[in-house]
């Protein structure tokens, strides 16, 4: 019994830090912008997908590179994301500051634009993708450059935005009737694809009759890098100090002289990169789908209530608790716990699924929020709800 | 009429250790028009936060009527007989005039009435008075959003006085108003004094001077300096002493914590350019959100 | 003076009766033309289809009325919508003609039910089954809204708990093979009052059903937003804190309008599911729930018009688009979300009361309205708008 309650907290460490990779980025962007991002679980996906490219490019490198593809990955799927979710900001989410619920609605439409890239896109698209960018913001840029620009803006706007769409389409579809399937294949489709781990993550370390995967520890000691590397971003860099002023008041910031707007993006990009990262650790736990990012978010966003805002400690304690409650539950530890009061071990036995555990966590956490409605950790001051 | 409509006692307030309020003791009689001021800092909205529910202390008593308002919330003190008039105007930008009023003048505040019963013909009538004091007849029906910073100051104390509230609490009434438009402030203020009792919280001394009958009480760090009629209390070397930053203020901006401050200051340009009472002064008047416009 | 506000007064109530008088004309006009003359135009196939979107309507409007008129932004109402439907599916269910083999609904048999569990006996009676439509989604809606607005919480906070909701009644229901039948839900009703449900006369006695509960509805939000209450909604929207401040607790006004709409949303279900021939938990996933509120920003929030042609839109849009493009129907409906949200914020009826009057004007040659001294354009008015708003 013992040994169980061991592994029971182990494993829901592991689950527990696999949430907290995904929610530390969305908790960061949160408590500087009170934006909760939709899309978020479709970077980790951005971030999952870029592991198994980058996977499939280490196996053309052959054995001694292969085996340490992973750590690339990371990186890879860090700056994707990143990428990503700085486009997002800069694109999106910056004229929508002030209406958080809004900005639910539009990150949503965009994580559904993500889902749907993964599955069709081809190299036609992505060319196609890159001529309309050229050809609009080229023009545009050109554009800015006449004296005039205010004035013609719109027009130039209505001509341009058709004219790049047209052009791009038709060089498509002339290359998609060219080249055939060799271009119009989808690069993923809408299939699960598999990332497989490297051989040194196979297997785990005994300990009794219980196995720690090692992939599972791998996964934990990246949460810890990844934590450490944020508290050291936040709390020692110029930058991180910028963040965090913002966070705390945004008007005094920007009177102050912070570049709040710099500070928004960076954070959101930074927010997003961790996402990668999340996706890169998930990929390893299962296979990869367009709708992986799917199975997170809700998960991550109740760490995020749990957590409260604007404290990393809160996201961790949250996202460690909430996994491990979870994994607890949904395996039937408690059950056999209670197995000697029989109405209590019937309790816990009908909760002991994967999916019946969330409902109870669910319901714990309606609960607790009776008691800490602001978080484990809320803010004190008169500023806050002012 | 010398009974106590508000008593408070050994009042502290802290957020995270940080004590907005210390050891505050303070009383207002029936009737009365108080006049608090206070350099920046000094708790004064704190104050008017505690009286109304939305902060509760961390030590000490608020007695209202006799009542200590600790078990109740905001909604249940304002139905008690206290209303509040915010630093920015608050009023509801989507409706008009004549509805914002209409909500306050609401009697019977509960969710059934206020779906099933129409607005009684004495409120109406109420809400019809009101409009023409506060000079808004001819705006009744546009939406509140068009009118102007000082018509909603107007508009929101006219609320104020709907409830038909025992206690005021007007806070910074004349912030971002013209001249012309304060002294009307000013006698609106003093002409509901005869029916109600009020406390002013106000920055602006010329203003103070035309309001102040009687008593006024100065705050700093978070309790009562001194008291007394307006003309003593201007002489009093201490008061002085405060309000022109002779004495190094360690007052720390309220929702952020000093390091923190003076290490924002340190990584984006250099401190010493800034006249150091001066921006402490910006950095306390920017710290509160409802503050900035 | 007191003579003046009376006489102002039954004006004003004389000159409101009017409109409203008008305004049901109109909405009875309109539905009378549903009725009888939409059915020549379209194909049987159509018309159902129609009959659905209608019955969208309705918890499009529950959507509004939390939404655009309260400012709670919930992404959990496809709970309340399915919770309806199988309501109403479990008295279909238990139509068995008493000469069948097993008095069970067959999914229960399959999994070795051999007695109907407590909870479905009362679903026999179709008074308690059509209350049950309703009470139920509408008193969860009114739980759920109780534990988690008597702690303040709202905003964000609200929506991402009402769609952790939504998610957790999915699993709960998926799960639940013997009593629900899991993932397949329950379907293949055969009969409702001894009438077979799928006859085509039926099915247009669910649509004419539907257009009837759709002006119940739609008569019911009407008069929910107007007068004090429906301004007291408003302002929870606008300033929550200033309302406590004025002296009304806003969490009851929140529960009600909550189980209200969570109501609405119950019939809404309970109507589709006629028309459609199935309940099963996939009406609860995320992705459906944030749809319906799409909708709503597409019609125009805050108008109740706006929430019902929005949902005809869209989902006619959505129907055609999906049909022609099944591929990349996913990048039109993304796009949708962002144009609405970050270009028509006050959807097509909004547009058309700023922009349309304009452009009738131009197009009859009459003078556009002068905007200046443009209080909508003082930038002034515009920053102050922004800053001061909270």
């Amino acid at each position: 019994m013992f040994t169980g309650l061991l592994d029971g907290i182990f494993n829901g460490l592991s689950v527990g830090s696999v949430l907290l990779l995904a929610a530390l980025g969305l908790a960061i962007v949160f408590g500087l912008m009170g934006v909760i991002n939709m899309a978020h679980g479709e970077l980790m996906m951005l971030g999952a997908y870029t592991t198994f490219v980058v996977q499939n490019g280490f196996k053309k490198l052959g054995d001694p590179w292969l085996q340490f593809y992973i750590f690339f990955a990371v990186i890879a799927a860090f700056i994707v994301a990143a990428l990503v979710g700085l486009a997002l900001e800069r694109g999106v989410i910056r004229y929508l500051y002030g209406r958080p619920l809004e900005t639910l609605l539009a990150t949503w439409g965009v994580s559904l634009i993500l889902q749907q890239f993964v599955r069709s896109v081809n190299w036609v698209m992505i060319i196609g993708l890159v001529l309309f960018c050229l050809l609009f913001f080229g023009g545009l840029w050109l554009l800015q450059r006449r004296l005039d620009f205010e004035r013609i803006r719109n027009w130039g706007i209505a001509i341009l935005l058709p004219l790049s769409v047209a052009i791009s389409l038709v060089i498509g579809s002339i290359l998609s009737n060219a080249y055939g399937l060799a271009v119009t294949k989808p690069w993923f489709g809408a299939q699960n694809v598999d990332v497989t781990a490297p051989k040194w993550l196979l297997g785990g370390l005994p300990l009794g009759n219980y196995q720690l995967p090692y992939t599972r520890m791998f996964i934990m000691v990246l949460t810890v890098l990844c934590v450490l590397g944020i508290y050291w971003f936040l709390n020692k860099t110029p930058w991180g100090l910028r963040i965090r002023s913002v966070t705390q008041n945004r008007n005094m910031s920007a009177c102050l002289g912070i570049p709040t707007k710099k500070v928004d993006a960076l954070t959101f990009a930074l927010g997003s990169g961790l996402a990668g990262i999340a996706g890169c650790a998930v990929s390893l736990l299962g296979s990869v789908g367009p709708n992986t990012g799917q199975n997170y978010i809700v998960n991550t966003f109740m760490v995020v209530v749990v957590g409260g805002v604007g404290k990393l400690v809160g996201t961790i304690v949250g996202a460690l608790a909430i996994g491990i409650t979870d994994y607890i539950i949904g395996t039937g530890i408690l059950a056999l716990l209670f197995a000697p009061i029989p109405p209590l071990a019937n309790f816990f036995t009908f909760f002991a699924t994967t999916s019946m555990a969330k409902v109870m966590v669910f319901f714990l956490i309606v609960v607790f929020l009776q008691f800490r409605p602001a978080g484990l950790f809320p803010q004190k001051g008169r500023a806050v709800d002012a | 009429m010398n009974e106590k409509i508000l008593e408070i006692k050994d009042l502290t307030v802290s957020f995270d250790g940080f004590k907005a309020l210390n050891n505050l003791n303070f009383s207002l009689n029936t009737g009365e028009l108080r006049v608090i001021i206070g350099p920046n800092g000094a708790g004064k909205t704190t104050f008017l936060d505690i009286i109304t529910g939305k902060t509760k202390p961390t030590e000490g008593q608020v007695f209202f009527k006799g009542k200590n308002l600790r078990p109740y919330s905001e909604d249940q003190i304002a139905r008690m007989g206290i209303g509040r008039k915010f630093q920015t105007p608050r009023v509801y930008l989507n409706l008009s005039p004549r509805e914002n009023l209409e909500l306050a003048c609401n009697r019977v505040k509960t969710v059934f009435t206020t779906l099933f019963k129409k607005t009684p013909t004495a409120e109406r009538r109420t809400v019809s008075g009101l409009l023409e004091t506060i000079g808004l007849s001819h705006k009744a029906d546009m939406k509140a959003n068009l009118l102007s910073h000082g018509e909603k100051q107007w508009l929101e104390i006219g609320m104020l006085v709907a409830q038909s509230p025992d206690l005021l609490l007007v806070d910074e009434p004349v912030a971002g108003l013209t001249d012309e438009e304060t002294e009307r402030t000013g006698e609106l203020l003093v002409s509901l004094a005869e029916s109600h009792s009020i406390i002013v919280i106000e920055h602006d001394m010329e203003f103070v001077r035309q309001i102040a009958q009687g008593t006024v009480t100065v705050l700093h760090q978070g309790s009562v300096l001194c008291e007394g009629p307006f003309d003593v209390v201007q002489t009093n070397p201490r008061v002085i002493e405060v309000y022109l930053g002779q004495e190094i203020d360690h007052d720390a901006p309220e929702s952020i914590p000093a390091d923190l401050t003076s290490a924002a200051l340190q990584g984006i340009g250099e401190p010493d350019q800034i006249h150091t009472d001066l921006s402490s002064a910006a950095l306390q008047e920017i710290g509160e959100p409802d503050q900035v416009y | 003076m007191a003579v003046d506000v009376a006489v102002e007064r039954s004006g004003i109530a004389s000159s409101r009766r009017r409109a409203l008088l008008i305004e049901a004309a109109i909405v009875l006009a309109i539905a009378l033309v549903f009725i009888l003359v939409v059915p020549l135009l379209l194909s049987g196939f159509r018309l159902n289809l129609m009959g659905r979107f209608l019955a969208l309507s309705i918890v499009a409007l529950g959507i509004d009325l939390i939404w655009g008129f309260t400012g709670l932004l919930s992404l959990g109402h496809g709970i309340f919508f399915t919770l309806g439907g199988y309501a109403l599916a479990m008295h279909l269910k238990l139509q068995i003609p008493p000469t069948a083999s097993s008095q069970l609904p067959e999914f229960m048999s399959l999994y070795g039910v051999t007695e109907l569990p407590w909870f479905w006996q009362p679903f026999y009676s179709f008074p308690f089954a059509a209350l049950a439509v309703v009470l139920i989604p509408g008193i969860l809606a009114g739980l759920l809204g109780y534990v988690i607005f008597r702690n303040r919480i709202r905003g964000v906070y609200f929506s991402i708990l009402t769609q952790a909701a939504t998610i957790i009644f999915f699993n709960f229901f998926n799960g639940q093979q013997k009593l629900f039948n899991g993932t397949n839900g329950l379907t293949d009703f055969q009969t409702l009052f001894g009438v077979k449900v799928n006859a085509p006369a039926t099915q247009y006695g669910f649509y004419v059903l539907t257009i009837i509960f759709l002006i119940l509805a739609y008569a019911l939000c009407r008069w929910l937003t107007s007068g004090r209450f429906g301004r007291l909604l408003m302002a929870i929207r606008d300033d929550e804190s200033r309302v406590r401040f004025t002296g009304y607790n806003p969490t009851g006004f929140k529960v009600l309008v909550f189980a209200i709409s969570g109501a609405l949303a119950g019939l809404s279900g309970a109507l589709f599911t006629l028309q459609t021939g199935i309940v099963s938990p996939n009406s609860m996933n995320i992705a459906f729930s944030i749809e319906m509120v799409i909708w709503v920003a597409v019609g125009g929030r805050a108008t109740l018009v706006g929430a019902i042609l929005g949902t005809l839109v869209v989902n006619f849009a959505k129907s055609l688009l999906s049909e022609k493009f099944p591929d990349i129907w996913l990048f039109f409906q993304g796009g949708l979300f962002l144009l609405v949200v970050m270009f028509l914020p006050d959807g097509i009826i909004g547009w058309l009361r700023t922009e349309g009057k304009n452009l009738v004007r131009r197009l009859t040659g009459r003078k556009q309205i002068a905007t200046y001294p443009s209080l909508e354009e003082d930038p002034e008015v515009d920053y102050e708008r922004k800053n001061l708003g909270d």
